[in-house]
């Protein structure tokens, strides 16, 4: 997830490895319910036939999951901080072929 | 020949190419993605993912980021079949074993080269998750997201041979 930046430190650790985290904001969160586009959801059954990865799937999966990022970043921004730290994640299936991506931790400012 | 017996057999033979075609395609597909994945751990095995959540005290560490891979994989016809057949009378499906553990491996080995690619030397706290992806029709299941994520560490000083590189 280098995209962004030097700047900006997200890490699932609790402190930054080698940094000193000098001010605690609080909670931020990204979220993005995404539904599978119908094309996709074809090619995917077809695929299913022969089994193996689902490559539509993977990316519609990956770019939610940056989106989500991307939200929990500038909300993070928004307050002064300058870190995300003990990020974690979350998928559910809220409603039948509609999946939320869920990204949270805590935003630190660090030195 | 039994008419009846054909025109039963007539009606089945697009079940019957579908298990047919899912056997072996799936098969072949299986047991190349496998060799693939045996090919690059072999090929990351210098890049060490554990999941100590703080680095160990004499590593430098120069940098850091979060990295992630994640990978959506699908039984094919002919297991998705058998485990069908399995689930009524209960016990180990063996279908779904290597599914995951191929999902699983390919999950971290994307994640390793996103930590490559970034120039990181370690990943520690890696986490693991798995999530199940619905049809739109919701009945059955289109695949299994095997996700795999942790934080990418910049070493000053690298870890050199702290690792084996080849064998095993």
């Amino acid at each position: 997830m280098s995209e962004f930046g030097e700047k900006f430190t997200i890490s699932n650790t609790e402190n930054i490895p080698g940094r000193q985290v000098t001010e605690f904001y609080g909670i931020v969160t990204g979220s993005t319910v995404r539904a599978k586009h119908i094309g996709k959801d074809i090619l995917a059954g077809l695929k299913n036939l022969v089994g193996g990865e689902l490559k539509g799937y993977t990316e519609l999966l990956g770019e939610a999951r940056q989106e989500a990022l991307r939200r929990m970043i500038a909300e993070a921004e928004s307050m002064g901080a300058n870190a995300v730290v003990n990020v974690r994640f979350s998928t559910s299936s809220i409603a039948q072929g509609a999946a939320e991506l869920f990204a949270y931790g805590t935003a630190v400012r660090v030195e | 020949m039994n008419p009846e017996l054909v025109e039963l057999a007539i009606q089945f033979s697009p079940v019957a190419f579908l298990l047919v075609l899912g056997l072996v395609a799936g098969t072949i597909l299986e047991r190349r993605h496998f060799a693939d994945i045996r090919v690059r751990e072999t090929r990351f095995r210098s890049l060490p993912a554990v999941t100590f959540s703080k680095p160990p005290a004499d590593w430098a560490v120069d940098g850091c980021g979060l990295v992630a891979g994640s990978v959506v994989v699908s039984l094919d016809y002919f297991k998705r079949f058998a485990a069908a057949l399995r689930i009524i009378f209960g016990g180990r499906i063996k279908a779904f074993e290597p599914l995951m553990d191929r999902g699983r491996r390919e999950a971290i080995l994307r994640m390793k080269q996103e930590a490559a690619e970034t120039g990181y030397d370690a990943i520690i706290n890696v986490r693991l998750e798995t999530s199940r992806i619905a049809n739109a029709n919701g009945s059955t299941t289109a695949g299994v997201e095997l996700m795999a994520y942790g934080t990418g560490l910049k070493l000053r000083n690298p870890l050199g041979n702290a690792l084996p590189t080849e064998g095993a």
